[in-house]
């Protein structure tokens, strides 16, 4: 069950402050609609994505929410022959405008992926590595943003004496932590999670749901998932897709209590198929 | 696609039909042992007790591992959770039955009093919610279950009537007193039996629209 705590205005000049209060729309799309070729597979979604909140895409395989969640932070771009129509736009400004800068908005809307990628480099490397992109060298700075990151993603106390060890000697849910990490390194507003524990084992999954809640406080989360205890668990709204359209969009709790259409009552309760 | 789940969904139906069948039939009987003042009766219902208190624990135990099992959903959840609300209000109903036998097995001890007045109308009114409870449950019938919540009213003040007329007896005759105070009793007894009824039609109403109806819940909370 989903409880809303209202949030109180961060103070001015710190930097938990955000252009948006805590619930407003941080994402909007409107009538967006995604191709590869010929062949459309979202059809005009429109849905307000809140800040600091979690929200949960749901839908079965092939229903177009991996394609959504890769079109907020234009991920889909290096595909050929795709293209978007319609909006979406954060803290409203659209990303699909002409001269976005596409890098920008990546360092502004984290990804983690459905299986962890840590690169063959170090720990402590691998969260550091877009921050040196960005340009930090001062390597005291960049061992307390490697700190910071890694205390936020709940893995500095396993890894904080083993900083130079190889990232690929971790074990699957502590990469797992560790792209999160690296995600949050360069200061994201957004976190984008394609299936983020489904390659993992129940202990290393509720470490990271656990880290889902702590992590809201401070940014919009939107995470794709195909265990739909996970998205109940998680998230504070769903989203069910279905054949690239939101069939639902509401509270958590109303889509796996009461929800308002047949075809998501048939999915969250698996008669579907 | 039918799913293994909605076989178990079924059979913990059928297992909640079969222990309402069983409520009724004890307020029934205890109901014919009030006014036929048949103590052998009341007795067998007291005696059957047992049976509706371990029906109640099969139905919880499945119910539970259904919930660890499958964790439901949307209807599955309601669905569940009705269950779950409704059994024991079954057991609590089928519980009264019971004290209404014990105080007829009293009753029988002493000659009769000279009329039940409002009581056999009351216990009539009783079964008569319980029974639709359990046929909207059954139907999912939320009109149904709507206008037994409506009755509730009715019985309640026929207890009062009940409860004046008793007090009458009391005061115009000291040796009234125990006879007249177990009829008293008798006329809350099922006043609590219509009052189960209304907790049953609320989580129907709970089941197929998914609104929780009592208490002031179903202006403020429901949207």
């Amino acid at each position: 069950m989903t409880i809303t705590i209202a949030m109180p205005s961060a103070p001015p000049g710190t930097a938990a402050v955000r252009e948006i209060e805590s619930g407003a729309a941080k994402i909007s799309v409107r009538d967006f609609d995604f191709f590869y070729g010929s062949a459309q597979v979202l059809h005009g979604i429109t849905l307000d994505i809140p800040d600091q909140q979690v929200t949960a895409l749901i839908g079965p395989s092939g229903c177009g929410k991996t394609t959504f969640i890769r079109s907020i932070n234009r991920m889909n771009d290096i595909i050929p022959e795709a293209r978007a129509k319609g909006t979406i736009t954060i803290d409203g400004r659209d990303i699909y405008a002409p001269g976005t800068d596409v890098v920008a908005l990546r360092r502004r809307v984290g990804m983690v992926f459905q299986k962890s990628n840590p690169f063959p480099k170090s720990i402590f490397d691998n969260v550091a590595y877009g921050l040196r992109i960005g340009g930090l060298t001062d390597k005291r700075s960049l061992r307390e943003h490697v700190e910071k990151s890694l205390i936020r993603a709940a893995l500095w106390d396993e890894v904080k004496d083993r900083l130079d060890d190889s990232a690929l000697a971790l074990s699957g849910g502590q990469q797992q932590r560790l792209c999160i990490a690296r995600a949050l390194a360069v200061d994201p507003e957004i976190l984008l999670m394609d299936e983020p524990a489904s390659a993992l084992d129940p202990t290393a999954t509720t470490k990271i749901e656990e880290l889902i809640w702590e992590l809201k406080a401070n940014y919009t989360i939107v995470i794709v998932t195909h265990n739909m205890q996970q998205a109940a668990r998680v998230s504070d709204r769903t989203a069910f897709f279905m054949l690239g359209r939101v069939v639902e969009y509401s509270d958590t709790k109303t889509i796996f209590m009461n929800p308002k259409e047949k075809m998501t009552e048939d999915y969250v309760t698996g008669r579907f198929g | 696609m039918q799913r293994h789940f909605d076989k178990d969904i079924e059979e913990l139906k059928d297992l909640l039909l079969r222990m309402g069948a069983m409520v009724e039939d004890s307020i029934m009987q205890s109901i014919r042992s009030l006014l036929e003042r048949d103590t052998a009766l009341a007795q067998e219902v007291i005696s059957n007790d047992d049976r509706i208190d371990q029906m109640e624990l099969e139905i919880d135990r499945r119910t539970l591992e259904l919930i660890a099992k499958m964790q439901p959903t949307a209807v599955d959840l309601r669905f569940v959770a009705t269950v779950m609300k409704v059994t024991p209000e079954l057991e609590r109903i089928a519980d009264l039955a019971q004290d209404v036998c014990e105080r007829v097995i009293e009753l029988n001890r002493e000659p009769p009093l000279k009329a039940m007045v409002a009581i056999p109308r009351l216990a009539q009114d009783a079964q008569g919610m319980v029974r639709a409870a359990l046929d909207a449950l059954v139907r999912r019938d939320v009109s149904l279950a709507r206008s037994v919540i409506t009755q509730d009213d009715s019985v309640d003040q026929q207890t009062e009537q009940s409860f004046r007329e008793l007090l009458t007896y009391l005061l115009e005759d000291p040796r009234n007193i125990s006879r007249a105070i177990r009829l008293t009793f008798i006329g809350k007894y099922f006043e609590r039996m219509a009052d189960g009824a209304t907790n049953i039609c609320e989580m129907v109403v709970y089941l197929v629209e998914g609104k929780m109806i009592k208490h002031a819940y179903g202006t403020a909370h429901n949207r």
